[in-house]
């Protein structure tokens, strides 16, 4: 149940989703303290998956697992901002 | 020499009334702006773009929205008849839902474009093969983005890419003034080529909608505001008024005015493609004369319509039977259509649509009205004079007779509002007045007007009874019957003024 499934889409190799994932990578090791799961879609190849998650802006970064779900947006170099949206306090304090 | 690669072409947008008013359709491959206030029909209009591509000339298309559901939509323009989620299922037509959705409200950090956006509306034009894109309202994509800065920039290049996508495009923008900015953000207008501008204007107590097409770069189109209705399965419909020209034919077959005095006062009955105009005080013999009219039309074979805006269906029934008409046979037999109207019920715009569509369902060879100057009430000034001149314009171009009447304010004398606007679009004018006779109310007639034709000039007496109208001698020694304050000569005065002369 203490497993975190993360999804980033982005929009083709840009800079800023080079940026977004280097940046994500960076947090996953360091602070998540449990396990996870990443995957990027890059939404010119999955249209139809933003379509289906009704995204908008890239850099989005989707947390679906433990619910609820959790957005946020942008390259993702605020850490603390990150970690607030992931609202991941909660889930260890919870442990 | 001009090249034909040069010239913008246009797609007929099939919207009723908005082909002519734009010179045959929106510029094709660019893009439109569609600026109103809340509640102006741009979402109805941006909807019936791409429904009447579907309908007409199956283009298919791609809604993009940025404010209500799609499945808002869906309910909201299924009222007009557009099935779409049929046409979803027939991959006729594809929504890109970018409306808000409260539950997944993110937390933004650092910087980011909108190329999901704009990766899902290349993949909706490709899937469903769009010709027509709409885009509404642009606007409502500020309220999802704290930084305004990046969404206009995002804007800018969404605009740009569609433009590539080689499709026609409608995009909605909100405006918070009928007469001000075009668009809220400032920039709406710098990333659409044309533009068009719906208004939903208080007047007077009532709400008058009008459509304007400010420019269309490179391209030709109508200049002004142009009245429309929003109709239930018809959507939006475009008044052209002012621009139906005068290019009717003109017959001198006469046709009888159901009246065989009135007919010879006319110099042998009216004109077969003809607008008269019978003005009247109150309880003068102007529904008389209808009904007459209507009957008289009956009789030679004639199909008849009648609307009637003060009289209900019983009422104008029992009216006719006293004078010995029976209207409920005529019914029956298919030549005589009376149709009963509250002029409340609608605006004059609704009301002139729905005329015309009588109109042409029932192909008349005459029509009566009675009266135009309740529909006067409903509407201002200049709306009705509009409806005038569409009403008239419209029935000339059936080349069928029309018999309009109008109320006079005051009893004796006067004219009315009504006359001010039609009486030099009208061929033939009748006045119908009290005269006011030694104590006594007596009726007179004359044919002011006439075009084409000589006529009686005497203002004659008539008579109702059960059998209709009867005209009579002229009033001799009455003068001044028209400005309502009648002179008599007494008979004793005028054998003296004859006698003079004689030997």
């Amino acid at each position: 149940m203490n497993k975190i499934i993360l999804k980033l889409y982005v929009t083709g190799k840009t800079l800023r989703t080079q940026k977004a994932i280097a940046n994500l990578e960076a947090i996953c090791k360091n602070e998540l303290g449990m396990e996870y799961e990443l995957t990027v879609v890059d939404v010119l190849e999955r249209p139809q998956l933003a379509e289906n998650e009704k995204i908008l802006a890239t850099p989005t970064l989707i947390r679906e697992l433990p619910p609820p779900v959790r957005r946020i947006i942008g390259d993702l170099s605020d850490k603390e901002k990150v970690l607030i949206g992931l609202d991941l306090q909660k889930l260890t304090c919870e442990e | 020499m001009k090249s034909n690669a040069e010239t913008i072409k246009k797609i007929e947008t099939h919207i009723p009334g908005f082909d002519f008013i734009s010179n045959s359709g929106l510029p094709e491959g660019r893009t439109t702006l569609v600026s109103g206030t809340s509640g102006s029909g741009k979402t109805i209009f941006a909807a019936q773009f791409l429904a009447e591509g579907i309908k007409n000339v199956h283009q298919n298309g791609v809604f993009v929205t940025f404010e209500e559901s799609p499945q808002d939509i869906r309910r909201n323009m299924y009222t007009f008849g557009w099935d779409i989620s049929q046409w979803e299922q027939k991959g006729q037509w594809a929504f890109v839902d970018a409306s808000p959705n409260p539950e997944n409200d993110a937390i933004v950090t650092g910087e980011f474009d909108m190329g999901a956006l704009l990766a899902r509306i290349e993949h909706a034009v490709n899937k469903v093969q769009a010709k027509r894109i709409v885009l509404d309202s642009i606007g409502a994509i500020f309220s999802q983005f704290e930084n305004a800065a990046i969404v206009r920039k995002e804007l800018f290049r969404i605009a740009v890419a569609v433009k590539k996508m080689q499709v026609t495009a409608l995009m909605t923008s909100e405006r918070t003034e009928e007469y001000g900015e075009i668009a809220r953000f400032g920039v709406e207008e710098f990333v659409s080529d044309n533009v068009i501008i719906i208004r939903n204007v208080l007047e007077e107590e009532k709400r008058r909608r009008t459509i304007e097409i400010l420019k269309f770069r490179g391209a030709s189109h109508r200049k002004g505001e142009w009245p429309f209705s929003i109709m239930p399965d018809e959507g939006i419909i475009v008044i052209p008024l002012s621009a139906i020209e005068l290019k009717q034919k003109s017959s001198n077959v006469r046709i009888t005015s159901g009246c065989n005095e009135l007919d010879k006062m006319c110099g042998g009955g009216f004109f077969r493609d003809s607008i008269i105009l019978v003005s009247g005080a109150t309880g003068n013999g102007k529904t008389l004369m209808v009904t007459e009219f209507t009957a008289g039309g009956v009789k030679n074979g004639e199909r008849c319509l009648l609307f009637a805006f003060e009289e209900s269906q019983d009422q104008l029934f029992r009216n006719a039977t006293g004078w010995g008409y029976d209207f409920e046979e005529m019914e029956k037999k298919g030549q005589l259509k009376v149709v009963c109207l509250y002029p409340e019920t609608a605006g004059l715009e609704d009301h002139l649509i729905n005329i015309k569509a009588q109109i042409e369902d029932f192909k008349p060879n005459r029509l009566a009205l009675d009266s135009l100057s309740a529909l006067e009430r409903v509407s201002t000034i200049k709306g009705f004079r509009e409806f005038v001149i569409g009403l008239t314009s419209f029935i000339k171009h059936q080349e069928i007779a029309g018999l309009f009447t109008a109320t006079t304010p005051t009893l004796l004398g006067g004219t009315s509002v009504t006359e001010a606007h039609i009486s030099t679009i009208t061929d033939s004018i009748i006045l119908l007045r009290y005269v006011e006779i030694l104590g006594e109310m007596r009726r007179g007639i004359t044919v002011l007007k006439m075009r084409g034709s000589m006529h009686d000039k005497e203002i004659r007496e008539f008579a109702i009874d059960g059998e209709g109208m009867h005209i009579k001698e002229p009033f001799r020694n009455i003068s001044g019957i028209l400005s309502g304050n009648a002179v008599y000569i007494k008979t004793g005065e005028l054998e003296r003024l004859n006698g003079l002369f004689k030997e």
